[in-house]
């Protein structure tokens, strides 16, 4: 089948969550020496590929071979003794240590430190690689580009040759990448295996040698990079049958109810991630934004809510300059409802029960209290006809958000935010992690108040559902909006190319 | 109180009439659970009589003489009564930033220069005023004064990301040599053995409510507050609000919450308690500002904070418990020989229960499958 010999091989994984089968009869060949990318959409079945190669889950059916062995790991540190690394998203470094106490932590069976020997090797492994760098600095003082090369330090000192890397770019500022590539050349040319886990099609291009495509948790493809485009990898990756199963009306589309202009801002890194955006949403419709996850999604969402300043540009909102107002000041005057990405850590106060989380953002205007004095039997009238009207699934209106399941959270937000009518509605990932039917729930309700006169921003990084749901889509690419066109026009190929910046 | 029984009383469920039997047998078991402080105290007093005996003293005579010095006759409860009041109004400092997720470490310093701007007022400001807004004005510059000490770290806090309780900690130790500083270059009455000041005048001293004792109304005042800063929590649109950046900054500020300024008020409200509390030892009780006047009140109201869990009226409870100890100290040494610092042994042994108690937790489900369990076999038999 394949002349270079297989470094790890899977073959017929499956990985089931409850009912949710993550991933499903997944087989892999990486050869050995290769570059390898696992591309795919998020919630694609990626993650949790890797993590089962990682020795993080158990695979419920299927086997893994190591060199042609056939392996079980059950823990990270099997894997290690197996030559397989990971780097994480998010590192797992101690900050306040440097370098070089952070690439020797944790060495097994080494109860006597020798960090002068461990200092001079670890010089010696970077210079190999082609980069410098100082063992004796902090972690912390290192840009994010150097924290990560000492993560993949950390796996060479401790042997390992075929490196998982998740997401690597997603860190790294446009700058940091060139070199990044530099090194992952020279770790192929080394001998080393490099499993790249991404979303990226240029990525893909650039630099693998081989390309698994996975979507809903299977292997759509397994292709040469060279045999390939990226053309077809986006076509592969979102999917050809995106179903429209919703009906809908044509919509009645009125005046301008958001106007962003030339809207700049930044990231809490203090990275730029939006740079001059321009959009308008009219009453009536939905504007669906598509792109790629971090082009600045979030901080669009938050800009406009009022959570995150602009350092420049203007936010207007039915017609009025919002700039100056707070996101409460937003929803009462200007009429803006918003669903945040993250419901437990911003949309929700999980501690507090129903009723509460239901007047979460009007609990201090009339008539929910007067001069200070909250009156909690209105709360409790009002959240126990928003519960019945919007479904949700509880004990009572006093028990805990924290005890709800997703889908039942969500319907508080969206009750809370929808319940006064607004004139506009920002949501943002509404169905991230919601079950199917709950997604036909929040679709729907979206769809309704959109046929009330409601102008809806949606952004999401699930294509199929903008599709489905959306008039109007806007590709976001690095902070900008790269390309507008109505869903009618818009087909799953010519998306994925703008939301990777490949055509103007 | 029959809190000996209980425990005993899950095992013994009757196995006829299961469901009720299961059900009552439930809510027993959540009522032992709610009383988790008490068994913490008893525990820590079970505890305190094997020291007793270490000691050489008799447990039962040593805690009957500590527990009737405290609240057996009518000096005793009203000393006890003049000590809580420091500690109630210690802990309100304490549980209303925490509430706001911000620990106030610094009730100390709020006490002291709560004491000393009052301390100012009584003796500087001219006797022109009819004595009794004299007085409330004394009062009113304890608390700003408390509010004001109680700012600082709450601003660092708020605009700079400083933590709260380094600052507030520290920020203790500055208030106490300040005011020692304030009475060695001013306010010392000559001649003084020891840095102290003049005497307040005559009228600005607080009434008492229980004749030929200390008990001053600053001790009614401290319970009343105690109880309006519940009813701000359960009632008001601050104290929600200030309960939900407890919970969830994030959600707060999406809430259109201005958390800065919840973090300042929190504190300000809080170090204005402690401030209360540092007039109210000069007003009511030594009449003077003396230097290191405070045996550590600020630091006593954690313990009664969180005795309390956080609850300004349990906080009443709990500071008349513990000032009790402290005032039965005495008459226990007096009576039985057993040194003071029992109690302090005590009061150690009581935190490390509670905290050992917030590790257990009542569960319905897992308890109701328990409760099911016991009852299987007894039906098969």
């Amino acid at each position: 089948m394949q002349a270079v010999p297989s470094r790890i091989s899977l073959e017929g994984i499956v990985k089931t969550f409850g009912g949710f089968r993550a991933n499903d009869d997944v087989s892999i060949h990486v050869a050995e020496g290769s570059i390898h990318a696992i591309l795919g959409e998020n919630g694609a079945g990626k993650s949790t590929l890797m993590n089962i190669i990682y020795g993080l889950y158990q695979p419920d059916a299927g086997r893994i071979l190591s060199r042609g062995r056939e392996v079980k790991i059950s823990n990270p540190r099997q894997a290690m003794a197996l030559g397989i690394g990971m780097v994480h998203q998010h590192f797992k470094q101690v900050d306040t240590m440097t370098v070089t106490e952070n690439v020797v932590l944790g060495l097994p069976g080494r109860p006597v430190l020798n960090l002068a020997q461990d200092r001079k090797r670890i010089i010696d492994l970077a210079q190999e690689l082609g980069f410098d760098i100082d063992p004796d600095q902090p972690m912390w003082s290192l840009p994010i580009g150097m924290q990560q090369r000492v993560e993949i330090l950390k796996l060479l000192y401790r042997q390992a040759d075929l490196l998982i890397l998740d997401e690597p770019t997603s860190v790294l500022t446009p700058s940091e990448i060139k070199p990044f590539f530099n090194l992952l050349s020279r770790l192929r040319s080394s001998g080393r295996t490099i499993v790249l886990i991404t979303h990226k099609l240029d990525e893909v291009m650039e630099m693998a040698d081989r390309v698994t495509v996975m979507r809903l948790g299977r292997v759509v493809a397994n292709i040469e990079a060279s045999e390939t485009n990226s053309r077809e990898l986006a076509r592969l990756m979102v999917g050809r049958d995106v179903i429209f199963d919703v009906t809908r009306t044509p919509p009645r589309i009125g005046s301008p109810v958001l106007e962003v202009a030339d809207l700049v801002a930044t990231d809490e890194r203090g990275l730029s991630a939006l740079n001059g955006l321009s959009l308008t949403v009219k009453a009536g419709e939905i504007v669906g934004i598509a792109g790629v996850d971090g082009n600045g999604q979030r901080e669009l969402a938050e800009t406009i809510a009022g959570l995150r300043k602009a350092s420049a540009g203007t936010v207007k909102i039915c017609g009025q300059v919002a700039d100056r107002l707070n996101p409460a000041e937003r929803k009462r005057r200007l009429r803006m409802g918003f669903v945040p990405e993250d419901r437990q850590k911003v949309g929700l106060d999980l501690d507090s029960d129903i009723a509460f989380n239901m007047v979460l953002r009007s609990f201090r205007l009339p008539p929910f209290s007067r001069h200070g004095w909250v009156d909690f039997a209105k709360i409790k009238t009002h959240a126990k006809q928003l519960a019945e009207r919007y479904d949700v699934r509880m004990r009572g209106v006093g028990q805990r958000a924290r005890d709800l399941s997703g889908g039942n959270q969500q319907k508080i937000i969206l009750a809370r935010e929808m319940e006064d009518e607004p004139e506009l509605l920002i949501v943002s990932q509404p169905t991230k992690g919601l079950d199917v039917g709950a997604i036909d729930f929040v679709q729907r309700t979206l769809l309704a108040q959109r046929d009330r006169g409601t102008g809806i921003l949606y952004i999401s990084t699930e294509l199929e559902e903008l599709l489905m749901v959306a008039d109007r889509l806007a590709v976001i690419f690095n902070g900008r909006i790269v390309g507008e066109l109505p869903v009618s026009e818009a087909t799953p190929e010519r998306l994925g190319l703008l939301m990777t910046g490949k055509a103007a | 109180m029959s809190v000996v029984g209980q425990p005993s009383v899950k095992a013994q469920t009757p196995s006829g009439a299961e469901p009720r039997a299961g059900r009552v047998a439930q809510s027993l078991i959540k009522f032992a659970f709610m009383l988790k402080t008490v068994w913490a105290v008893l525990a820590a007093l079970i505890l305190g009589a094997f020291l007793v005996q270490l000691a050489g003293g008799r447990p039962v005579a040593a805690y009957s003489a500590l527990f009737e010095g405290a609240f057996a006759d009518y000096y005793g409860i009203s000393s006890t009564l003049v000590r809580m009041s420091p500690l109630l109004l210690a802990s309100l400092a304490v549980i209303i930033p925490l509430r706001a997720g911000l620990f106030n470490i610094g009730a100390e310093g709020q006490i002291y220069i709560g004491a000393l701007l009052s301390t100012l007022v009584a003796l500087y400001l001219p006797e022109v005023l009819p004595s009794w807004i004299h007085v409330i004005a004394c009062i009113g510059a304890g608390a700003l004064g408390g509010a004001l000490w109680g700012l600082i770290p709450a601003a660092l806090k708020a605009y700079r990301g400083t933590n709260e309780i380094i600052t507030s900690l520290l920020l203790s130790y500055v208030a106490v040599y300040t005011v020692g500083a304030v009475l060695h270059a001013w306010l010392m009455e000559p001649g003084a053995p020891y840095p102290y000041s003049r005497e307040i005048p005559d009228a600005l001293v607080l009434p008492t409510f229980l004749s030929e004792t200390e008990a001053h109304i600053g001790v009614l005042i401290a319970v009343a507050a105690a109880l309006v800063i519940a009813v701000i929590f359960r009632q008001t649109t601050l104290g929600l609000s200030i309960q939900t950046v407890g919970h969830n900054p994030h959600a707060a500020v999406y809430a259109g919450l201005d958390v800065k300024r919840l973090t300042l008020s929190s504190f300000a409200l809080g170090g204005a308690m402690a401030g209360l509390a540092g007039a109210f030892e000069v007003l009511g009780l030594k009449y003077r500002l003396f230097d290191h006047f405070s045996p550590g009140y600020g630091m006593q109201g954690i313990i009664v904070a969180f005795l309390a869990a956080l609850s300004p009226l349990g906080s009443i409870v709990a500071a008349f418990f513990l000032a009790g100890l402290q005032v039965g100290a005495g008459a226990m040494q007096r009576t039985t020989g057993i040194d003071t610092t029992m109690v302090e042994a005590l009061q150690g042994m009581i935190v490390l229960f509670v905290a050992i108690g917030l590790a257990f937790r009542y569960h319905p489900e897992r308890w109701s499958r328990r409760v099911a369990a016991w009852q299987k076999p007894t039906q098969g038999e």
